[in-house]
């Protein structure tokens, strides 16, 4: 069991906050947990200060984390539980964001290929 | 709120309509003098906030300075930021607003899904530049960004791409990139640079157009030696490692003597000079030339930058990369033509009295710019030796072997049938990052050269619109 008292052992991001650390926190949710974020955050930071990844790709499933930053490359798109979509690089976090790193499931007909998608990551079509 | 149908009280009724797109430093430039001269441009920005990418500003909020933000160049960012806040009310500007299609005399642009037809007479395409990308092996996994992605990172949010970050590419931003990361405290674990460390004299001498600029990469590459950053030169990437849960772990290279290297990381930056944002000229019908130092397609200006299309005028990196400074200056001569060309009495004074020293600018900016092509080429020859596993198109994960099939099984000798067939250039990107590489891979199986295999065709939309974007109403 850990100790709520202790600090919060460091996250297993992918960036590294070098500056600007004394923001107000936002509060957000990444796929049903609760997550934090520094006002002026990109979707995209907020995303990878939390994890690895961003999305998965839709050929072939592998875990993508963005590429270009600036609007270009498209690869980092995310959901709200709404079926909105999220262009995350570009897209400034607000407090209570609801962002899911997978489609949800009940916005798209239950296709054989989200059926798999669904399957690998152990979701409810 | 002005719409570009009814003139700001300030603009006389028969103003001429004049859009600018883009607020980097050549769109500010240009909407400066077309404030100046009277008129109430349209101004269209895709970002949230002005400044393009170069001069990139950071969010509310944040309260880093200048010059820890743009180094050498806080001076020039800041002027531009400063000019274009006093240009604000003065033109229409539209943020967050994505030029999305030209037709004949009119600009489409969506914002928020909801799409509008702005008409013009003079159209000035200021639309920057983004990463030229050559493939490695690996490089679709997670933890690999371009070299601009890992600037942005530190400049617009004050963060890292990893917490050991490979820059591997060639060209000035290679060396710039891993400087900030450096100095601002990060851990950068080798540069590696793909061009040869001798250089020619064809490229020294362009380097010479501009030697203060030159002798500032110079020390960014002995600061990074000082600092004890492994730096290579002339090395051929063999592969990025790395694996599903992790994303990147290792960039292995050879170097010049063909010894190999491995180096662990979470982060590989990477890039090879800039590409032209180049969409809305092609869809504007403008002539294309081939460029052969830096291998690609261009569209064809003339000195003052008016295109092949009457009306239409391109500007700064998104037609010729010769930096921001260059930018700025192509930005105010091109709008200086338009007003020239629309017949503006006080716009025609200004263009003969500062055409001639702004082309000489120009020049010799080109002259530099040629020097950091040859000083820094392209590896085209990469593209030719990548394994047939390696993916050339990370969107939709079709590899180079992919590609190859459909030159030598399906003829594919011209990039848009290969294209067609392989749906490299056809994802999510649109070809932004694959494309120079696709063409190389085609050009070196096919054994024709580049400048034969074509170039791929821009396509409506120039990025991604939502399903649910509003018809434009007649």
């Amino acid at each position: 069991m850990t100790d709520p008292t202790l600090p919060t052992p460091p996250r297993p991001g992918r960036f590294v906050r070098l500056a600007e650390a004394d923001r107000p926190t936002l509060h957000l949710q990444i796929d049903g947990q609760p997550a934090t974020a520094l006002a002026g955050d990109t979707l995209l930071v907020a995303l990878l200060q939390h994890g690895r990844r961003v999305r998965d790709s839709e050929f072939g499933g592998t875990p993508r984390a963005g590429f270009c930053l600036m609007g270009a490359c498209q690869d980092c798109w995310v959901w709200t539980p709404e079926g909105r979509r999220l262009r995350a690089c570009s897209t400034p976090v607000e407090a209570g964001l609801q962002v899911l790193t997978r489609p949800p499931a009940q916005h798209w007909p239950p296709t054989q290929d989200l059926q798999q998608s669904l399957a690998r990551h152990g979701g409810q079509p | 709120m002005n719409s570009p149908l009814n003139p700001s009280p300030n603009a006389p009724l028969n103003a001429p309509r004049v859009i600018v797109v883009g607020t980097g430093p050549a769109g500010v430039r240009a909407a400066q003098v077309l404030v100046q001269a009277g008129l109430r441009p349209v101004v269209v920005e895709e970002n949230a906030r002005d400044g393009g990418q170069i001069y990139r500003r950071q969010p509310l909020g944040f309260k880093r300075p200048y010059t820890k933000l743009y180094g050498s160049e806080a001076a020039k960012a800041q002027a531009l930021h400063r000019d274009f806040e006093a240009l604000r009310p003065h033109l229409e500007l539209h943020t967050d607003t994505l030029a999305w299609n030209l037709t004949a005399g009119e600009l489409h642009v969506v914002r928020e899904g909801q799409p509008q037809t702005l008409p013009f007479d003079a159209l000035l395409v200021c639309s920057g530049a983004t990463d030229r990308l050559m493939p490695v092996p690996g490089w679709d996994q997670a933890g690999c960004y371009s070299l601009g992605a890992a600037q942005i990172a530190l400049k617009a949010q004050a963060c890292a791409i990893g917490r050991q970050v490979v820059f591997m590419g060639s060209g000035p931003l290679l060396y710039l990139v891993a400087s900030q990361y450096q100095q601002a405290g990060a851990r950068v674990a080798a540069v590696l640079d793909t061009a040869p460390a001798r250089k020619s004299w064809a490229a020294l001498r362009g380097l010479l157009a501009r030697p203060r600029l030159a002798l500032r990469g110079l020390a960014l590459m002995q600061g990074l030696r000082r600092a004890g950053v492994p730096l290579l030169q002339g090395v051929s990437p063999l592969r990025i490692e790395g694996d599903a849960a992790l994303g990147v772990q290792a960039v292995v290279v050879k170097d010049a003597r063909g010894a190999s290297h491995r180096f662990e990381c979470d982060a590989v930056g990477l890039g090879w000079h800039l590409r032209a944002e180049a969409q809305l000229a092609d869809l504007g019908g403008c002539q294309f030339d081939f460029e052969p130092l830096s291998r690609q397609w261009l569209p064809r200006i003339d000195s003052d930058g008016r295109s092949s299309q009457a009306g239409l005028y391109l500007a700064g990196d998104g037609v010729r990369i010769l930096g921001a400074d260059g930018a700025e200056a192509a930005g105010r001569l091109a709008a200086l033509a338009a007003l020239a060309d629309l017949g503006h009495a006080q716009g025609q004074a200004l263009h003969a009295s500062e055409a001639p020293a702004l082309r000489q600018t120009l020049a010799r900016m080109d002259r530099f710019r040629a020097g950091l092509a040859q000083a820094f080429p392209w590896p085209h020859a990469q593209a030719a030796s990548l394994p047939d596993e390696a993916v050339v198109c990370r969107c939709e994960g079709i590899t180079a072997g992919t590609l190859r099939h459909c030159v030598s099984e399906l003829d594919s000798h011209e990039l848009n049938r290969a294209k067609a067939f392989s749906r490299v250039g056809m994802g999510r990107c649109q070809g932004r990052f694959c494309g120079h590489a696709a063409a190389e891979v085609v050009a070196s199986q096919c054994g024709l050269p580049i400048e034969q295999v074509g170039r791929l065709r821009s396509q409506a939309p120039v990025k991604p619109l939502m399903m649910n974007t509003r018809e434009v109403q007649p």
